[in-house]
């Protein structure tokens, strides 16, 4: 007798890929709140994570200040208008391109780590090593790194915009002598918690989807050593992804609360 | 079956073995199963990795498992640490079923059995020192460091790398990677070790170094152990019985020495190769 295969319907690999990340996120709560949370590889990642890249959403965030006041003073002064140019800087750096260039910086710097680090530990098995001792590594390696990006992420994000409107001031002294008080002042002044406040929140998020991706294609990586670098680009793509998507979300929900 | 000794000749065999072959005594206790795996199957889509696998191990003893790559040694050994999910069939470790333990139950399980990978698994970010003090600070719970620092250096002193202990992974040869992944799983006191490929890669210098440090922790700490290997001087060194498998099955059982006089030509080719 005749024996006829059907192929699985297109949507079950997706459906059962988002299962999969659920599950995971569901295994990364339970171990959050279990007994014995692992400080010391907490702030070895917090180290690893938000020190070690101090250097590069630093600059970065000066020279996005520099750049954009750069970029914006002659056609604002076209109309008039260069006394806007650090309320211009301020609002667009702090509520929008500061937490998304730095949070897409870091999902290629961090993710692409975290995804690397788990992918290269799943090959050599030293993970199943872990579990098997009946130590849990969703404690230790998992929950560390993510609760570790959904800290730092923001800091770095603050880090950077201060240092945006340090660059915005110094590109303004270029051109023309801004003092310093003046610079800030206008800057400041067209600031309100609205600006501040959802921008941040959304920074933590960031911060959130950059760990969780970044572990999530490391652990369940394969086992050749190509999957490692799989893993690590799957890491830096779905984060960056992620990143925006959550930035469009964040802009929807701001615009509907914050500003009406 | 074709072997020199049934496994039911075998089972029946009640009495307690004394081993004195290095001046010391170790109990192999045939009345005590530590491990059962009963018409154990387990297919990876397709493909049929284990078919109908049966076997014991007794307290004690150290069971070496021969096959060819792909047959399913390693993964029997995984389903009895709950690593893998059996289709069908039963693996009892300490009279337990494993695929019905929950999670704490499988932690405890866990913490008495020991396995050592083929690439010793060490924690690469870790020192030698850290690598063996995560086990005890982390499933253990000690937090005595006087304790912790003296049960290392045990475990170091036992593998014969006392000096090894500030190092990292990378520093270290493939022999004493081996070594430390030993102590490494040793230092929780397991009462079964599951050994995959235990000297792989290895000259043969140190994997016989490696073979007489199995024997030894066996007798030490009298520990029963699975041991996967291809290396038939390990196989000489540290076995007590061996199994053979083919296609997912168990097809010879018996002696070093009995097994590689076998009338099968399969059994056979492992012993004296071509």
């Amino acid at each position: 007798m005749s024996q006829t295969t059907t192929a699985p319907p297109v949507w079950e690999k997706p459906l059962l890929a988002i299962a999969d990340q659920v599950r995971f996120m569901g295994s990364f709560f339970r171990n959050m709140f279990r007994s014995g949370f692992e400080w010391g590889e907490f702030i070895r990642q917090c180290y690893l994570i938000g020190y070690k890249s101090l250097s590069l959403c630093g600059i970065t965030g000066f020279i996005l200040g520099f750049v954009m006041t750069l970029q914006s003073e002659p056609t604002m002064k076209e109309f008039g208008a260069v006394s806007f140019v650090p309320a211009m800087v301020s609002i667009s750096v702090i509520r929008e391109i500061g937490p998304v260039i730095i949070a897409l910086i870091c999902a290629g710097k961090v993710a692409s780590s975290i995804g690397a680090e788990l992918g290269s530990m799943k090959v050599t098995e030293q993970i199943d090593a872990m579990e098997v001792s009946g130590a849990s590594p969703m404690q230790y390696l998992v929950v560390t790194r993510i609760l570790a990006c959904t800290l730092m992420v923001p800091i770095l994000t603050l880090m950077a915009d201060a240092l945006a409107l340090a660059g915005g001031w110094v590109a303004s002294n270029i051109n023309q002598k801004v003092s310093w008080s003046v610079f800030f002042t206008k800057a400041f002044g067209s600031l309100i918690f609205s600006d501040l406040i959802p921008a941040f929140i959304k920074t933590i998020f960031f911060g959130f989807a950059i760990g969780f991706v970044g572990s999530y294609k490391g652990y369940n990586s394969d086992r050749g050593t190509e999957s490692v670098g799989v893993a690590a680009n799957s890491a830096v793509v779905s984060a960056s992804l992620w990143v925006i998507v959550l930035d469009a979300i964040a802009v929807q929900l701001t615009s509907v609360f914050a500003y009406n | 079956m074709n072997s020199t000794k049934t496994r039911s000749q075998l089972a029946d065999d009640k009495q307690t073995d004394l081993d004195t072959r290095s001046g010391q005594e170790w109990k192999i206790d045939r009345n005590e199963k530590v491990v059962e795996i009963q018409h154990l199957a387990k297919a990876f889509g397709k493909n049929k990795v284990l078919v109908d696998l049966n076997y014991d191990v007794y307290r004690g003893e150290n069971l070496i498992v021969l096959g060819k790559s792909g047959t399913g040694k390693s993964v029997s050994i995984k389903c009895m640490v709950g690593m893998l999910q059996q289709d069908s069939g039963n693996v009892k470790v300490f009279g337990d079923e494993v695929s019905e333990l929950d999670e704490t139950g499988l932690r405890e399980l866990r913490i008495k059995i020991g396995f050592l990978f083929q690439s010793g698994a060490l924690y690469d970010s870790m020192t030698v020192y850290d690598n063996l003090a995560f086990p005890l600070t982390r499933v253990l719970k000690l937090k005595d460091k006087a304790e912790i620092d003296s049960r290392i250096n045990e475990m170091l002193e036992g593998v014969g790398l006392a000096n090894a202990v500030d190092k990292m992974p990378s520093d270290l040869s493939g022999g004493q990677r081996k070594r430390i992944g030993l102590a490494r799983t040793l230092i929780l006191k397991p009462e079964i070790m599951l050994y995959d490929e235990p000297t792989t890669g290895l000259d043969p210098i140190t994997s016989r170094e490696i073979s007489q440090l199995i024997r030894e922790m066996q007798k030490k700490y009298n520990i029963s152990s699975i041991i996967i290997t291809h290396d038939m001087e390990c196989a000489k060194i540290t076995g007590d019985r061996i199994i053979v498998m083919k296609e997912g099955e168990v097809v010879a059982e018996g002696q070093f020495d009995e097994l590689a006089n076998s009338s099968d030509a399969f059994v056979r080719s492992f012993f004296q190769p071509e």
